[in-house]
């Protein structure tokens, strides 16, 4: 099997669907001829001409709202978003239109869409180039938020979001698009949405986490007893998976790259509180960025969690 | 060096039929007797069930309801010029478009009872559920025009909104895509003057609404909003030319919203009863009864009947609507997604809504 990076698995994802289902169609900025600012839509156009890669105005509500429109006709449109800030325009038609679609029409129409966008810090970009707002989505009834963490889960994940039947925003750690690589079957498969996967087993303490944090983790767990797991559908995420590893460890600690405050980690521990309470030995743990804006290059290795900060909660978790 | 003109654009206004009911020999040259006809009796149901709903309203039947008196012309004349593979993108104020196209009444009456089954669209009416976020539904229907063009499809996609969605980003986006793309879309603004308590002047210093499609690279027209011949002929001009890939148009219809914007407000806090009257006096049937005694196809007889068969068929959706089975609490859940997540099956216990 060949080694491959995210970029490039991401890639054969896009044009394994397309060449399979001819109603999905790709498009974006520079998604074109340009093959995409991280170049993940490379060669599409050549191979399925303009009609179907589309490079676009520089207009992410219209991005989106076309594609509701597209995906209610029967289209099923992968709109790529260059950078996740660059979404916020288009949050209405999200959270207004796509996500409401099926419920208002009670099931006349639907909105099989998927909103591609490369997330988190890593890239040294200007400001608004590293936000990691997955949370918002998430808060949204009616959608599906998806984080990949390997090649691997990238493309096989990202294959079942443009099958599934409903809007899945696609959120892509740009730090990890050329940062890993992993064995990818090169013919077509599917990673289910809404299952976790447990990354790595352990007894003592339940690590979730996701995307660049995941593999963060798994840096700081060297020396603990960690079960660490991929959460990878942030909504609907993974309670059965979660539990059974939370009542096993009696542990739990929370990673994510997005500020504490309301992030999906309150959710995760909310869970934990109602569901596991009496499994647990002690307090669940976040770790988590500062109620502050995502700072540029020169701070953002302080501002999203270390290995340190990572570790330091470990041990405090171990004091149970 | 330069310093010359390199750019101009004109901006059509268009009345087929005068106040007078005077015809212009031209433009209404394409319409059948039929299809006036239907004009007439289509506007006489649309004001047959807005009347009934803003009394069902007062009684407390339905919940806030949003009137079309005034604007029947601009919704009529233009569904009439629908076929049957257009797609539409209705705002709130549709109820004309919606009865001219066959929706079911008792339908629309569910709907604003405040049940979301009111729009669950048939089968083969391909209108979506009325979008209450003011001209978010314009990028939609831009989309669907794509996917039409996509698809191959000879089609169109119609939208329909108002002067205050003009305002909104959602309606440079979208149209600006469905000129870069030239798709097969036509969106239709009715100008009503008013949006809630602000002025049309208050929405854009432009003169128009129409001239504004030409930033976009297409057409737009002004036509007389309460002359449904008028605004029939230039929606059926306009989904012909989307068909033949000549692109798309914004069409403008100028007309006036004669009731309060909705029921919970009171327009006489924004504006004077003299516009009112003066608007009155223009409302679309007067100049249609006077254009069809002309032409021999209207009297008072005529008329009456059309009113009775409005008054029945109304009539008859509300006891269907009011006989029909109270929603499901378990319906809140069961049409978010395509599958229950495992979150929504233990709400549905939790709340006590299945065992
Ligand atoms: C995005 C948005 N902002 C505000 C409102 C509240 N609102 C409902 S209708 C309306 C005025 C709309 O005016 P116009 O577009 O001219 O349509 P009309 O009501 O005249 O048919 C407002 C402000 C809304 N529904 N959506
Ligand atoms: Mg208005």
């Amino acid at each position: 099997m060949a080694k491959i990076n995210m970029v490039a698995a991401i890639n054969q994802a896009l044009a394994q669907e397309m060449e399979r289902d001819g109603d999905v169609v790709v498009m974006g900025e520079d998604v074109g001829k340009d093959g995409g600012v991280f170049r993940v839509t490379e060669g599409l156009l050549d191979r399925f001409g303009p009609e179907r890669v589309m490079d676009t105005p520089l207009s992410e509500l219209a991005l989106v709202g076309c594609g509701v429109g597209m995906a209610a006709y029967g289209l099923k449109p992968v709109v790529e978003i260059q950078f996740m800030a660059f979404a916020y325009e288009a949050i209405e038609q999200i959270y207004s239109h796509a996500t409401r679609l099926r419920a208002r029409s009670r099931g006349r129409f639907t909105c099989p869409l998927v909103v591609r966008t490369p997330y988190g810090i890593g890239i040294k970009g200007p400001e608004l180039h590293s936000e990691s707002s997955e949370a918002l989505f998430c808060h949204m009834p009616g959608i599906k938020v998806v984080v990949p963490s390997t090649p691997y889960n990238a493309k096989g994940l990202l294959i079942s979001a443009i099958r599934d039947a409903g809007p899945v925003v696609f959120l892509e750690p740009a730090r990890l698009y050329r940062s890993i690589k992993s064995e990818v079957p090169e013919g077509p498969f599917t990673v289910p949405l809404g299952r976790a996967e447990v990354f790595q087993e352990g007894k003592s303490i339940t690590v979730i986490a996701w995307g660049t944090m995941l593999h963060r983790a798994v840096e700081a767990s060297e020396g603990f007893d960690c079960e660490i797991i991929d959460l990878m559908t942030l909504k609907p995420f993974d309670e059965e998976t979660v539990l059974n590893s939370v009542k096993k460890t009696g542990r739990a600690v929370i990673v994510h790259e997005a500020t504490r405050y309301c992030g999906l980690g309150a959710e995760l521990a909310a869970f934990l509180a109602e569901e596991a309470i009496m499994h647990l030995k002690g307090p669940v743990k976040r770790v988590a960025s500062p109620d502050a804006v995502v700072p540029m290059a020169a701070l953002e290795d302080y501002y999203v969690p270390t290995a340190g900060r990572i570790r330091k909660a470990f041990e405090e978790a171990m004091k149970y | 060096m330069a310093d010359e003109i390199i750019e101009r654009f004109e901006v059509r206004y268009l009345q087929a039929v005068d106040e007078s009911g005077n015809a212009d020999p031209i433009l209404i040259a394409s319409v059948s007797d039929e299809e006036i006809k239907r004009s007439f009796e289509s506007i006489i149901l649309t004001r047959t069930f807005n009347q009934r709903a803003l009394s069902l309203q007062r009684e407390g039947r339905i919940g806030t309801y949003a009137s079309v008196f005034g604007q029947e012309a601009s919704q009529v004349g233009s569904a009439l010029a629908l076929e049957k593979d257009d797609w539409v993108f209705p705002s709130f104020r549709e109820t004309g478009v919606f009865l001219t196209m066959g929706y079911p009444i008792w339908q629309m009456f569910r709907y604003w009872a405040g049940d979301e089954r009111g729009m669950k669209i048939p089968p083969g009416l391909n209108i979506l559920p009325m979008s209450v976020p003011v001209g978010t539904q314009i990028p939609h229907a831009a989309g669907a025009a794509w996917a039409m063009k996509i698809k191959g499809r000879r089609a169109a996609a119609v939208c329909y909104f108002g002067d205050g969605g003009s305002s909104r980003g959602d309606f440079h986006e979208g149209l600006n895509m469905a000129g870069v793309f030239n798709l097969p879309a036509v969106f239709i603004c009715q100008n009503n003057q008013w949006a809630i308590s602000v002025p049309r002047r208050s929405q854009s210093a432009a003169k128009t609404i129409a001239q504004r499609a030409f930033s976009y690279g297409f057409d737009g027209v002004q036509v007389d909003g309460n002359d449904a011949v008028g605004v029939y002929v230039a929606t059926k001009a306009a989904l012909e030319k989307a068909k033949n890939k000549g692109g798309p148009t914004l069409i403008e219809c100028f007309t006036y919203r004669l009731d309060d914007h909705t029921t919970s407000d009171d327009a006489s806090r924004y504006r004077s009863k003299e516009e009112v009257e003066e608007w009155k006096g223009r409302e679309p049937l007067i100049r249609l009864r006077l254009l069809m005694r002309k032409m021999g196809l209207w009297t008072g007889e005529y008329e009456k009947a059309a009113i009775e068969k409005a008054r029945a068929l109304v009539d008859r959706a509300i006891e269907e609507e009011e006989a029909y089975p109270p929603p499901k609490p378990e319906d809140i859940i069961l049409y978010t997604n395509a599958e229950l997540t495992p979150r929504q099956f233990k709400e549905l216990k939790e709340f006590g809504w299945r065992k």
